[in-house]
């Protein structure tokens, strides 16, 4: 075991963990953050993106040891960020979630585009959003909110 | 089976400018031996074009919008694409999985600036098969594609570049097993490119 000082939503943690505890592992257990979701655990799924300096980020396949000084994001923080309290209420108004399972992943990923491109296309749009899965299958609505949030920011 | 396995591996093999004929000139100035012939040249070329062919190095050296994983060399899982700067799009970049080194215990490779090589830097076709050591040796030469690299900048590519170290430590799939390697150590690649540089970087003939 290794102790590790993690940065987590703007506070610096200290955890004590084996260096090939995966990050998602660290928030779930070691920090009991669990609005990060393990899905798959080998990166296929999305359901664990957190934001490592602003990169979204599975967390599942990173070990900590990795990380080193840079700053981990989590759903947790969404709500006090700017657009990602904008992704939120999109959300929100286009009813997107189904069981939900998966949204905590698809809204950190719904961040990275937008901070990226303010107004992407439904090529950037199904690119990025790739990467992420839904059982219930919310990609329409997905879609649809990101350009809602997308509309917001202009 | 995992995405993660194999990565966007970037090996940007740098050459001079021109073809066959015409050595670099720094090399030369700081040797005072003579040229080497055009057929060991060439011999170590064929050393240089397998490191450049094995799949560790050219998955990620594609035609296409898309890397390629594994010693079959098939697609990347996970719908990852090329994007504009060979480094994923915004929310599905490389980094999003790829980080600095390789995490062994996920099976996840890793290198400093994990990227695709740019489209000029192709050594295969749209079909995924991989061209000839001619055409491979001719785009490598070509200071229009390779980025406008000497044959110094060449050898100091293969010699200090992350992602080319990468190719020769890619770490732990993710059933613990080592990945492959290319065929010969780094430091016979080194020396290999050194002494095809030295001969004036002769080009197989069609």
């Amino acid at each position: 075991m290794e102790t590790y000082k993690v940065t987590v939503n703007g506070q610096q943690k200290e955890v004590s963990a084996d260096p090939g505890t995966p990050l998602l592992w660290v928030l779930r257990e070691e920090l009991k953050m669990t609005g990060t979701k393990y899905g798959c655990g080998i990166a296929a799924c999305g359901a664990c993106t957190v934001h490592v300096d602003g990169v979204a980020t599975r967390s599942c396949v990173v070990p900590v040891s990795l990380v080193g000084n840079r700053s981990v994001e989590t759903i947790e923080a969404m709500a006090n960020d700017p657009v990602g309290r904008i992704v939120q209420n999109a959300w929100v108004d286009q009813d997107v979630v189904q069981c939900g399972y998966c949204q905590s992943g698809q809204i950190m990923s719904a961040v990275a585009l937008l901070k990226s491109i303010r107004k992407p296309t439904d090529k950037d749009i199904e690119e990025s959003m790739g990467g992420n899965l839904c059982r219930c299958g919310t990609y329409v609505r997905i879609r649809a909110a990101i350009k809602a949030a997308a509309g917001e920011l202009e | 089976m995992p995405s993660t396995k194999i990565g966007l591996l970037t090996i940007v093999l740098i050459a001079v400018s021109s073809l066959e004929g015409t050595g670099p000139r720094q090399l030369e100035a700081a040797s005072s031996e003579p040229r080497p012939p055009r057929s060991e040249g060439l011999d170590a070329w064929q050393q240089v074009y397998a490191v450049l062919t094995h799949p560790r190095c050219i998955n990620c050296h594609t035609a296409g919008n898309y890397p390629q994983q594994g010693d079959d060399r098939h697609r990347h899982l996970l719908n990852v694409v090329r994007g504009p700067a060979g480094k994923g799009v915004p929310a599905l970049q490389c980094g999003t999985c790829h980080q600095a080194a390789n995490a062994d215990t996920t099976g996840v490779p890793g290198g400093h600036g994990w990227h695709l090589a740019p489209l000029s830097m192709k050594w295969q076709d749209t079909n995924d098969r991989i061209l000839s050591s001619s055409a491979v040796c001719s785009a490598v030469t070509d200071r229009s594609k390779n980025g406008d690299r000497d044959g110094a900048a060449l050898l100091k590519h293969n010699e200090e570049e992350p992602l080319v170290l990468w190719a020769f430590n890619p770490g732990r799939r993710v059933d613990g097993s080592l990945r492959t390697s290319p065929p010969i150590t780094h430091d016979q690649f080194v020396a290999a490119t050194r002494r095809w540089v030295e001969a004036g970087m002769p080009c197989p003939q069609q």
